[in-house]
């Protein structure tokens, strides 16, 4: 797949920049890059590249000529009321995966993790998934309410639980079935498809053992129902030990109500936990004795092992890792030093250590971690790297504070087999190849 | 007793407790909130659980369940429950009789057999309680209690679990969830459920000349690079790692005309329209060249629009269009516009 290596602006191999002449320049600007002046293009930074072998280097017409924007009264405040990216980053998006789900409304669209930083992730990035669609509710009309085996079942509006002590924390939240696709093949370009079901935010709400405490829960209960108020009512068995651990019931992320898409105004968040658990539009709690085999707890969301078992309740999303950039889809422009960064996280605590391997997982150095390093937390990690034009074979292995560490997908599918569908914490392999394109390939 | 004593008997464990939780809260905290009437309570409280516990009386026959099934479901699921469409099958007939008896749905194991409903779920409690609170799709809980009995008996006639002239109630449910043909084919016996739960899969530490086959055995072909659109536009247009270019240049240096008789793409995914109405293919709405070849050259525009905006049935069949009251007044032109014109 080579591409037709245009160099234009900002996106080049390190090209000697004052390659074309003014004339080329304003034409181009006037009439944008066609076929004749894209072969103008092409000759000129030829010429330009024969003339750089003398090591004379030109001066850079970014620097010499003065853009406009250093020559113009720039626009008022609060024009975009509501703050928006730069235009330069419309590529950063939300997508979907072509013919992954029948329709759009039963459907997911993917962060993109390939172009983002640090551990927080933008609310307008955070990745949807929906089983009937969205919808925006009116807060003044929304109600949660706790029944079950409570001393008295209990309702709130949203000024009640708004008034209650609250707590911020940060977590990550990841669906079940991120990386699902990789089970069988390589099937997904891009690591936005791979393992885009992922985010991390900071959520804000009250914590869910106040709520029950409030409601005077059975003590001996072991389960929880969370029901959501939107069509699909989405419903989940959530384990008393994680409600009671650190779950909250959340109308806050990232310092401002939930996106309608994540659950406005009320959504679950049961930290460690995958994201289908995390009921949206919650409007009931029910507390239990059993637990409730809901359909995306007993038809979907349940693990096929290769002896035709179904792993049910499986909640927890085990320690995993991934490389954001370099990574599949993206091209390596020169030889030389590299930043390798990525992304690592435990549902079952802390990362304790993530290492990067550039030869398939032959031979592995430890990462470096940005901090904070929190529990069920995405990680930040960065490794240094030269590449000399090899082709070379990308992985990270994260270890977490339980003293697990992630397995290469080989040792995964030897146990649970390719059909299993959710929780895939497999080792990611990325290929860079000796034109420096970058690619998701599996091993062994 | 005094609060922090409460919570210090509720958590146990002082040390695990976050912060937030050692404090010694105002009495008038545990006044917010009141108490749900019964009725309230009957109102959300609608979960049937594995035990039946929660599900009203009730019975419908399969005989209903089918009239039912061809007016509300068969749209989306197929006549018989089996269609791809707009979801995976619900049944296929691919449960056997051994499945019955022995409760483990053999084909599971199969990996070129398409895993149903029928053939995963245990419990029948599922279904009842799924159906009763999201389905149909379009119009959940618009189903009457003897009506979801009715559709249940009918995917289980469906399924060969109970026979054409059976009756599913309140008083015989429990018999039928014996006969579930994968009644035991679930397990908990797995690390992912409770907190501490073991793991099944733990990887190696080795970090010096590991033994690993490092052959790759899994690629994408170039044909598949672009299947999900030009990579180059999906990813960050400079710094050290641009997109690839997967989408044949030519495609890209072509002028881009305004195509005037375009379908609104955008609009129909982004409003759900695409989702009921294919382009010229009737899904749970008309296709939209049916709509324009009805209302071509009438005055339809204002119609349309209205029923656009605020929904409704009765003109092609019993199924309702949900109002759209989201789109803005431009947005509903241009799709009233091209519907009637230039689809
Ligand atoms: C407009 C299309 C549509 C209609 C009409 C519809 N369904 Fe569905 N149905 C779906 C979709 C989509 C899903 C999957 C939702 C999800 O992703 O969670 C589904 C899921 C289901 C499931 C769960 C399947 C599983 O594997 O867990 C059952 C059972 C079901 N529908 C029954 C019905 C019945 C009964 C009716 C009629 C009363 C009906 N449906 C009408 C679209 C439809
Ligand atoms: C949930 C499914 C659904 C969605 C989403 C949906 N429609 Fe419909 N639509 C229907 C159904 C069902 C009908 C048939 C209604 C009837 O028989 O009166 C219909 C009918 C129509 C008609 C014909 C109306 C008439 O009276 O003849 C138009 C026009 C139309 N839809 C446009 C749209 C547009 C535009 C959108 C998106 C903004 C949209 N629909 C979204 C289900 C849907």
């Amino acid at each position: 797949m080579s591409s037709d290596d245009l160099p234009d602006q900002g996106k080049i191999r390190p090209a000697p920049e004052s390659f074309l002449d003014s004339d080329l320049i304003e034409s181009i600007s006037r009439h944008g890059v066609d076929h004749r002046r894209r072969g103008l293009l092409q000759s000129a930074f030829g010429a330009a590249v024969a003339a750089m072998s003398g090591a004379v280097v030109a001066s850079d017409q970014d620097i010499l000529t003065l853009p406009e924007w250093s020559r113009t009264l720039g626009k008022p405040v609060a024009a975009n009321p509501y703050g928006q990216p730069s235009i330069y980053e419309q590529n950063i998006i939300r997508r979907q995966s072509p013919g992954l789900t029948q329709t759009d409304q039963a459907s997911v669209a993917f962060t993109p993790l390939q172009n983002m930083f640090g551990m927080i992730t933008p609310s307008g990035l955070h990745f949807e998934r929906h089983h009937q669609g969205w919808v925006d509710i009116d807060p003044r009309r929304h109600r949660l309410m706790i029944n079950g085996l409570v001393e008295k079942p209990i309702v709130f509006t949203m000024e009640e639980l708004m008034r209650m002590p609250s707590v911020s924390r940060l977590h990550f939240l990841e669906c079940g079935a991120n990386t699902a696709l990789e089970w069988g093949n390589s099937a997904v370009p891009t690591v936005q498809y791979t393992h885009g079901m992922l985010s991390g935010s900071e959520w804000t709400g009250v914590p869910l053992s106040l709520l029950l405490e409030r409601a005077g829960y059975d003590k001996g209960a072991k389960y929880l129902l969370a029901e959501g108020a939107d069509g699909s009512s989405m419903t989940r068995t959530i384990n008393m030990e994680n409600a009671l651990d650190d779950a909250i019931v959340a109308y806050g992320q990232n310092g401002e109500m939930l996106r309608p898409e994540q659950g406005y105004p009320l959504r679950l968040v049961v930290p460690g936990v995958q994201g289908v658990s995390w009921v949206k539009w919650l409007r009931r709690l029910e507390v239990g004795d059993m637990p409730y085999a809901t359909k995306d707890e007993a038809s979907h969301y349940v693990d096929l092992m290769p002896d035709g078992q179904q792993r049910q309740y499986t909640a927890i999303q085990e320690a995993k890792s991934v490389i954001t950039a370099p990574s599949g889809g993206q091209k390596l422009q020169n030889r030389g030093y590299y930043n390798i960064t990525g992304l690592a996280w435990s549902g079952r605590g802390t990362v304790t250590k993530v290492e990067v391997s550039v030869d398939g997982g032959r031979n592995w150095r430890e990462a470096r971690l940005d901090g904070p390093v929190l529990p069920k937390m995405l990680t930040r990690f960065h490794a240094d790297w030269v590449w000399q034009g090899e082709t070379a074979l990308l992985q990270s292995r994260v270890h977490d504070s339980t003293g697990y560490i992630q397995p290469q997908r080989a040792d995964l599918v030897a146990v649970r087999g390719t059909r299993s569908i959710y929780h895939n914490n497999a080792i990611q392999t990325w290929r860079v190849k000796s034109d420096g394109e970058v690619d998701n390939v599996q091993l062994g | 007793m005094c609060n922090w004593a409460r919570w210090l008997l509720a958590f146990g464990l002082m040390v695990q407790m976050p912060s937030a939780f050692a404090v010694d809260y105002p009495a008038e905290l545990w006044q917010l909130g009141r108490e749900a009437t019964s009725e309230e309570v009957a109102a959300w409280d609608i979960d049937v659980r594995p035990d039946f516990a929660g599900l009203p009386p009730g019975s419908g026959s399969v005989e209903e369940g089918e009239i039912l099934w061809l007016d509300k479901c068969s749209v989306c699921h197929g006549d018989f429950g089996d269609s791809n469409e707009v979801f995976s099958p619900i049944v296929l007939g691919n449960v056997t009789d051994e499945d019955i008896s022995s409760g483990r749905v053999a084909a599971l194991t199969d990996p070129a057999v398409v895993r149903t409903t029928l053939m995963k779920v245990a419990t029948l409690s599922t279904l009842w309680d799924y159906i009763n609170r999201a389905m149909p799709w379009n119009a959940p809980k618009s189903l009457q209690v003897d009506e979801v009995y009715a559709l249940v008996a009918y995917l289980l006639q469906l399924g060969y679990i109970v026979d054409y002239d059976f009756v599913l109630s309140d008083a015989n449910i429990a018999e039928i969830q014996d006969l579930m043909p994968n009644r035991n084919g679930m397990t908990t016996e797995h690390g992912l459920w409770s907190v501490g739960g073991a793991p099944d899969v733990v990887g190696s530490a080795c970090t010096e000349n590991c033994e690993v086959d490092v052959t790759v055995t899994s690629y994408l072909p170039d044909y598949a690079m672009n299947a999900h659109g030009n990579l180059k536009d999906q990813v960050r247009d400079y710094g050290p790692f641009p997109g690839i270019q997967t989408a044949p240049v030519e495609d890209i240096a072509a002028p881009q005309h305004k195509n005037d008789n375009a379908a609104p793409e955008a609009a129909l995914a982004a409003n759900g329209c695409s989702g009921c109405h294919g382009l010229d293919r009737a899904l749970v709405g008309p296709a939209f060249t049916a709509i324009k070849e009805r209302y071509q050259g009438q005055d339809a525009a204002a119609y349309l629009a209205d029923k656009i905006r605020n929904g409704g049935s009765g003109v092609w069949g019993s199924m309702a269009m949900p109002p759209m009251s989201q789109l803005d007044g431009e947005t509903l032109e241009e799709l009233v516009s091209w519907l009637l014109e230039n689809n």
